[in-house]
């Protein structure tokens, strides 16, 4: 499998990073060398194996369902590009 | 007496309480050290208020004879992929250029509990993803080391703990904290001449390290032998209920667990790592290890690990993967950088925000991790990918029946020079061969200097434990060290 200019985009704009038609260009042919060399994994006889998902057989906790934080509000916008009246401000989403 | 900065973790440790000299003594001499040493570009924040704060409190504690924290008076680098609660945290983007967190991560709260005080925010590749600290967007780190051959040609401190391991080859720190993804501290530490221990995953704990691929990442040691990691380790290591993934374990005692004494030990040499076109000069260093771990009394046994060559792509699926979805929080909302072009609406901002953010390595994996969990891709790359990281996994298990610990050159070259591979992503992965396995199958593993090569310049090798057997991994990481006798450091040029 290897991609062209379009998938290029195309991924780019599902991973929301804005790219020129140059940059595409240029990613084509390295996405293509990364995706030609990952491609030999084909070749493994994986059957009956279940994929890995993690490396320690962790059953994960629960803890009690009760507040174990809050009323940070300001630590929690300190670091917001743009915070106002106690709120994340983004562009406007309803035209 | 040796030069402040010259001494370890064990020594100023030791030192400080025989009150042979004052905390505030031993940091002062490493933030002038720090200061002095600009020229390597190793720190991207430099805090010697907050090492100095943590001396004096350590100088107070003294004189008061209070019970004395296990790392009293010890200064250490922080890699600036750690949140330190007021100082920036930037995990060498741009993106988070001017992050001040308002918490503090786990690991390095460990350590300032523990008396340890921070000397700076330490460089690396930007996100971490790199092995050559040349994706940082505050620049490349250079390695303190220069070839023999009376050019000064700028190196490689290694990736993507390159400010870390610099700062502890060059002297600026005894120790620092390392993160490891897919060979991250072992690799660099190598290419400087330092020792570096990745622990089992989950060892240590995750919480309010900046996310690179949180299946593989962990934290670990650096530092410049097998002792000082060991009590670094015991600092950092343990179970944190805010990370999902975090080891419900004591930590063990590994510095008193400590001896070079491997009999009965079986150390496996695992066939596959023997790769086609490997470096002569590697073959012999892993063959010396050989022969001192031989020495040490352990037995040396062959081993197979059939799936080795399928791990260095199996890896760079799962790790873009993994960091295309972790990497979707930097949206220009949160926290972070924000890119507003002219009458933008909210998407055109997201996609603003992470043109103009991420460095050019970190927007090639996200987008290969974007196209391999794609519909219509997803079973061919990434179940795959994962299916045969359960076969590497198997493998180790396998191993780890005949064998106790594996003994592997950590990386297939010296030092490369700056730009010597960054225009070529492939050349550089491949420099990851060696470590990658390890971390796919989430063990412990160490890498320790081994000597120098015919340009003079530091190779190391690395030993792989079994699940939870950091122990095992220091006490023969310990064994090469005494009979490496490893005592080379780089001129000072800088």
């Amino acid at each position: 499998m290897s991609v062209d200019t379009a998938t290029v985009k195309k991924v780019a704009s599902l991973a929301r990073i804005a790219i020129s038609d140059d940059d595409a260009a240029r990613l084509v042919p390295e996405l293509n060398n990364i995706l030609g060399w990952v491609e030999q994994l084909g070749e493994v006889d994986v059957a009956g194996v279940e994929p890995m998902t993690a490396v320690i057989p962790n059953t994960l906790r629960l803890r009690d369902d009760a507040v174990t934080d809050g009323d940070v509000r300001d630590r929690v916008l300190a670091n917001a590009p743009q915070a106002e009246h106690g709120f994340f401000a983004v562009p406007k989403v309803i035209e | 007496m040796a030069a402040l900065t010259d001494l370890g973790v064990a020594a100023i440790r030791d030192g400080f309480r025989a009150g042979d000299f004052s905390a505030r003594e031993v940091a002062e001499a490493f933030n002038a050290a720090v200061a002095s040493a600009r020229a390597l570009n190793a720190f991207i924040v430099e805090t010697p208020e907050l090492a100095l704060a943590a001396a004096d409190a350590a100088d107070a504690a003294r004189a008061a004879g209070h019970t004395l924290a296990p790392l009293a008076g010890v200064p250490i680098g922080m890699k600036d992929l750690f949140a330190t609660e007021g100082v920036q945290t930037t995990a060498a983007s741009h993106m988070l250029e001017g992050f001040v967190p308002t918490y503090e991560s786990t690991v390095s709260g460990k350590l300032w509990a523990a008396g340890a005080g921070m000397l700076g925010k330490l460089n690396l590749d930007q996100f971490a993803m790199g092995s050559s600290n040349e994706t940082s967007y505050f620049g490349n780190v250079i390695s303190p080391w220069r070839r023999n051959d009376g050019g000064n040609a700028a190196l490689a401190p290694g990736g993507s703990s390159g400010g870390s391991s610099a700062a502890i080859a060059a002297r600026l720190c005894p120790a620092a904290t390392g993160t490891d993804t897919g060979g991250s501290i072992r690799q660099p530490a190598a290419f400087t001449g330092i020792a570096g221990i990745k622990p089992t995953y989950g060892r240590c704990s995750r919480w309010g390290i900046v996310a690179f691929a949180s299946s593989l990442d962990q934290a670990g040691p650096m530092a410049r032998d097998v002792r000082d990691c060991a009590i670094m380790l015991e600092a950092m290591a343990g179970f944190d209920a805010k990370d999902s993934t975090s080891l419900d374990l004591p930590v063990p005692q590994w510095e008193a667990g400590l001896s070079s004494d491997l009999r009965g030990k079986r150390v496996g040499i695992p066939r596959e790592y023997r790769i086609d076109g490997i470096n002569a000069e590697i073959v012999a260093s892993w063959d010396q290890g050989i022969a001192w771990l031989r020495d040490a009394g352990a037995d040396i046994v062959d081993i197979t690990l059939p799936h080795t060559k399928y791990a260095l792509p199996a890896y760079y699926i799962i790790a873009p993967a993994e960091a295309s979805s972790n990497l979707a929080r930097y949206d220009g909302v949160r926290f972070g950088q924000r890119e507003l072009p002219e009458g933008a609406g909210l998407q055109d901002m997201y996609a603003a925000t992470r043109a103009a953010g991420f460095g050019d390595e970190v927007k090639r994996r996200i987008l290969i991790g974007t196209y391999v969990l794609s519909a219509g891709y997803y079973d061919a790359y990434y179940t795959q990918a994962q299916k045969v990281r359960a076969l590497i996994a198997r493998d180790f298990e396998q191993a780890f029946a005949a064998c106790d610990l594996i003994l592997a050159p950590t990386a297939p070259s010296a030092a490369f020079g700056l730009g010597e591979k960054s225009d070529d992503p492939l050349a550089m992965y491949l420099n990851d061969v060696f470590a990658v396995p390890a971390s796919l199958a989430g063990l412990p593993a160490m890498s320790v200097p081994a000597g120098l090569n015919a340009q003079g310049l530091p190779l190391g090798l690395q030993i792989i434990g079994n699940m939870f057997d950091e122990q095992g991994v220091l006490n023969a990481g310990l064994a090469i060290e005494e009979r490496a006798g490893f005592t080379a450091r780089a001129d000072k040029w800088w």
